[in-house]
């Protein structure tokens, strides 16, 4: 599976594939896009902004710029949070905004085809899957795909204002 | 082979705004215009035409052509500069801005008030008004020797379509042969360009003489060696054809022949009937019959234009972005050396500090010294370069006040009043941000100077004052600030009619108010004292939106009056939109900067001093005056060192509405933070303003006095 690195992104586009990060939170292996990715940073200490969301952690600057940082593991109500020297921040480019998110670690890119993802089951109302593109498996591990821009554009985050979101 | 100029089309649009500017700006000079004002206003009227004509503004580059052709008139003498025309021009100049202003936003504009005012052009230069030699009162009288095709003399009525109709032999054809000057293409020229114009005109035919290319070898292929026969066929005045050769009239050999029926293949066929003459000599034919350009083609900007090739930008429907210009500043080029000579220095400077850090080993006392003078070095050159960096968005404020002469001027003729404006200081550079959001606000205040301040004439001499009211416009620096003043010698603001007004209107007025109180009362909305509603002024949206929008720029608004000397605004204006001073406060762990503009004072508060209002709300006892505590710690939930106010610090700020005793742990140490948006990446975030980077390269938030102030209010 590491090997897979190696390859090119293009290789995967002509195979139908997408090339995903994949990141622990928790117990749990989370993948992304990784077109998204913009880069990976440690954590760091942020400013907080006041009366925001809880998951919402504050703001860095990066380069010159303000970057908001989310914590995933609170917005997914992990009950353990912590921060250690594996906890990295996945810089993302979602919808023209920077964003900062906080994961427990990055473990690996991997390719998959729209064949391999299958639809998160159903919840109902005990678990939003609004976010959730899909699953996969990677050998004997199980990976939650997260539709990232849904994501940034969930009314309760406030990134994007409400009548635009609509 | 064809450019696609769209990327031109602001270029040209901003230098045609520029020209518009400086046209009005000469015509509305007191004096009567020298020969030098008149050929500026001329110039900036012929490149108006002529840029608009290539980048396939036709509506603009046709009715740009009557004004033109007038003040060529005025230029050479044949006539006077007089009021009538000086105002027409003024029109004139509307008019093309409306149009410009339109193809700039995709907008609409009038084509039947371009049509009148076309027209009028047509009428003025059709009449002998301002005419040298002629009376003003014989519209019909006799043109002195008008060169060529005589204008036809019969005053304003006759439509261009009739004037061509009348002119004779202009059925048939024309068969023009354009000998172009070997260095033709080297100044940039493209006969294609000037062909596909004339396609416009009629039915072209383009024969291509190649007798004197020179064999292969011997071919410089920058040299232009062609020379071109043209048939045009169709009712085309000789003036529209002489036109598409305008740029390169110099640079070629024009030859024009009218040819009774079909066009000739050769050039000894064909019966010359009319005029041959080379360009050098036909300077005054180009002096215009009122054929050409007219109003009928005016209001037809919908109309797609038929030019292909060359010309990919119609008159409407231009791809030009919209507000583009809010996008783009122009730079004075000193600025942009400075700049690169800035960095050359940087580059230097910082090659200087490598060579140190990589040649010793061990940094001995002289490296340490040296180092130490680099990074003194590396210091100043990073301020100057910030300093540079930042004057780039620096405009004169001229861009705002130089629109007054005409507002002032146009305003007191619609109400008859004189009025003399003074400009004192237009070179002060603003922010360009800041200078855009300026302009409505001031020119409500001068609409109000005139309209309130400043008396009629007869009022003004009963009085005792010169008739004439004086408008006083001064822009100037005054500590970080800048300072705006308008200042009238009117009536001053009347302080009975104010309370009055405002008892009628239903507002809350103090006891005793003091002039203070009472100037403020002018700013609610609402407000208004004229006694009738004119159309410039006095339906009550004014003063309140003023203050709004120069506060919404972190600026301030004041306001003086005397009974019967006059009143003066002052608007104090940060330096710039990118930077403000401020005074970072430490709430626990958190650092916030707060606007130096906001504070009034900060006091380490005695027990006395505080007091509770039923138990909760808690206020801050200042000279007599009882100020809410505002603990930020609460407002932004944070952990605070400090719990009591009298062991931290209490800032007292002003916000639009009210005072505050913010209650932080400590004053750090006042900075100029450079502004940064939450937004682009997060969102607004109630109480704070924006962002800044300090200088361990942490984020601070930079708090915003009046959200915090209504934060407040919510939260208790």
């Amino acid at each position: 599976m590491s090997d897979a690195g190696t390859l090119r992104h293009e290789d995967y586009a002509t195979a139908g594939k997408r090339e995903l990060l994949t990141f622990r939170l928790g117990e749990e292996e989370y993948g992304i896009d990784i077109l998204k990715v913009q880069e990976i940073r440690r954590y760091e200490s942020v400013t907080r902004i006041a009366n925001a969301p809880d998951f919402v952690k504050g703001v860095i600057n990066m380069r010159g710029t303000i970057v908001p940082i989310l914590d995933l593991r609170i917005k997914f109500r992990f009950p353990e949070v912590v921060y250690d020297d594996f906890t990295v921040v996945v810089i993302l480019n979602v919808d023209g905004r920077v964003i900062g998110v906080v994961v427990d670690a990055v473990s690996d890119v991997i390719a998959l085809g729209a064949d391999e993802i299958r639809d998160a089951p159903e919840f109902g109302a005990q678990l939003d899957t609004d976010y959730l593109e899909g699953l996969a498996s990677v050998g004997e591990r199980m990976l939650i795909i997260v539709d990232i821009e849904a994501l940034v554009r969930a009314p309760e985050l406030g990134l994007v204002d409400a009548d635009t979101a609509a | 082979m064809t450019i696609d100029i769209s990327q031109f089309v602001q270029a040209f649009l901003d230098e045609s705004f520029e020209g518009l500017d400086l046209m009005e700006v000469e015509l509305l000079r007191e004096e009567a215009l020298d020969r030098e004002q008149v050929d500026a206003i001329f110039r900036a009227a012929h490149s108006i035409k002529g840029s608009a004509g290539t980048f396939g503004f036709a509506a603009v580059s046709e009715f740009t052509h009557g004004a033109e052709t007038l003040l060529d008139e005025v230029r050479d003498g044949t006539r006077e500069m007089t009021v009538e025309i000086r105002g027409l021009m003024l029109e004139a100049v509307d008019r093309i801005r409306e149009m410009l202003v339109a193809a700039r936003d995709g907008g609409e504009h009038d084509p039947a008030r371009v049509a009148e005012t076309a027209e009028r052009i047509e009428a003025m230069l059709a009449s002998a008004h301002g005419r040298v030699g002629a009376a003003d009162a014989a519209p019909a009288a006799p043109l002195d020797a008008p060169p060529a095709e005589a204008t036809p003399a019969s005053g304003g009525e006759t439509t261009p379509g009739e004037a061509e109709a009348a002119s004779p032999g202009n059925d048939g054809a024309w068969e023009i042969l354009f000998e172009p000057a070997p260095t033709l293409l080297a100044s940039g020229n493209d006969p294609l360009r000037i062909f596909a114009w004339l396609a416009e005109l009629g039915e072209l035919g383009v024969h291509c003489e190649t007798a004197a290319l020179p064999a292969l070898a011997a071919l410089d292929p920058e040299q232009c060696r062609l020379r071109w026969r043209l048939t045009l066929e169709g009712a085309v005045a000789e003036n529209d054809i002489r036109e598409a050769f305008e740029w390169v009239e110099d640079q070629c050999t024009l030859t024009l022949t009218r040819t009774a029926s079909a066009p000739a293949a050769t050039p000894d066929t064909g019966t010359r009937t009319a005029v041959e003459d080379k360009v050098a000599t036909g300077e005054a034919a180009s002096r215009s019959t009122p054929a050409g350009p007219a109003a009928p083609t005016v209001p037809t900007p919908a109309t797609p234009s038929p030019a292909t090739g060359g010309r990919p930008v119609g008159a409407n429907g231009a791809p030009v972005e919209r507000r583009a210009d809010a996008a783009s500043i122009r730079v004075a080029t000193e600025k942009v050396d400075t700049l690169v000579n800035m960095v050359g220095e940087l580059v230097i400077t910082q090659a200087m500090i490598n060579t140190i850090g990589h040649s010793a080993e061990e940094l001995d006392a002289r490296a340490v010294d040296q180092l130490r003078h680099g990074l003194a070095l590396l210091e100043r050159n990073t301020r100057e370069l910030q300093e540079a960096v930042l004057s780039v968005r620096m405009l004169p404020i001229n861009f705002v006040f130089s629109r007054f002469p005409r507002v002032v001027r146009d305003l007191s003729a619609t109400l008859g009043k004189k009025v003399n404006l003074k400009i004192i200081g237009e070179e002060t550079e603003l922010d360009k941000g800041l200078i855009e959001k300026l302009v409505d606000p001031l020119t409500h205040i001068v609409r109000n100077a005139i309209d309130h301040g400043i008396e009629s004439p007869e009022r003004r001499r009963a009085a005792g004052k010169p008739e004439a009211g004086t408008l006083v416009l001064r822009a100037g620096h005054q500590g970080g600030n800048i300072v705006i003043e308008i200042s009238d010698d009117g009536g001053g603001l009347n302080r009975e009619r104010i309370l009055e007004k405002a008892r009628a209107q239903g507002m809350a007025v103090p006891e005793q108010p003091s002039d203070r109180d009472v100037w403020q009362l002018i700013f609610a909305p609402g407000f208004s004292t004229a006694e009738t509603v004119t159309d410039v002024s006095g339906r009550g949206v004014g003063m309140d939106v003023v203050r709004r929008n120069i506060e919404a720029v972190n600026g301030r608004l004041d306001i003086e009056s005397t009974p019967g000397e006059g009143t003066r605004l002052t608007v104090r204006l940060p330096l710039t939109l990118a930077i403000l001073d401020g005074m970072s406060v430490r709430v626990g762990e958190e650092v916030y900067i707060l606007p130096l503009t906001a504070i009034l004072e900060s006091l380490q508060p005695t027990p006395e001093q505080l007091h509770t209002i039923s138990g909760r709300g808690r206020v801050v006892r200042l000279r007599g005056d009882y100020i809410p505590l505002v603990p930020l710690h609460d407002l932004f939930d944070v952990p605070a060192t400090y719990q009591r106010p009298e062991d931290g610090i209490v800032v007292v700020v002003e916000s639009a509405e009210d005072r505050a005793a913010l209650f932080v742990d400590e004053l750090i140490a006042q900075h100029q933070v450079v502004i940064k948006s939450l937004e682009t990446n997060y969102r607004k975030v109630p109480g704070v303003s924006g962002a800044t980077i300090m200088g361990d390269g942490r984020v601070a938030m930079i708090l915003d006095v009046d959200s915090l102030t209504r934060l407040h209010g919510t939260v208790h």
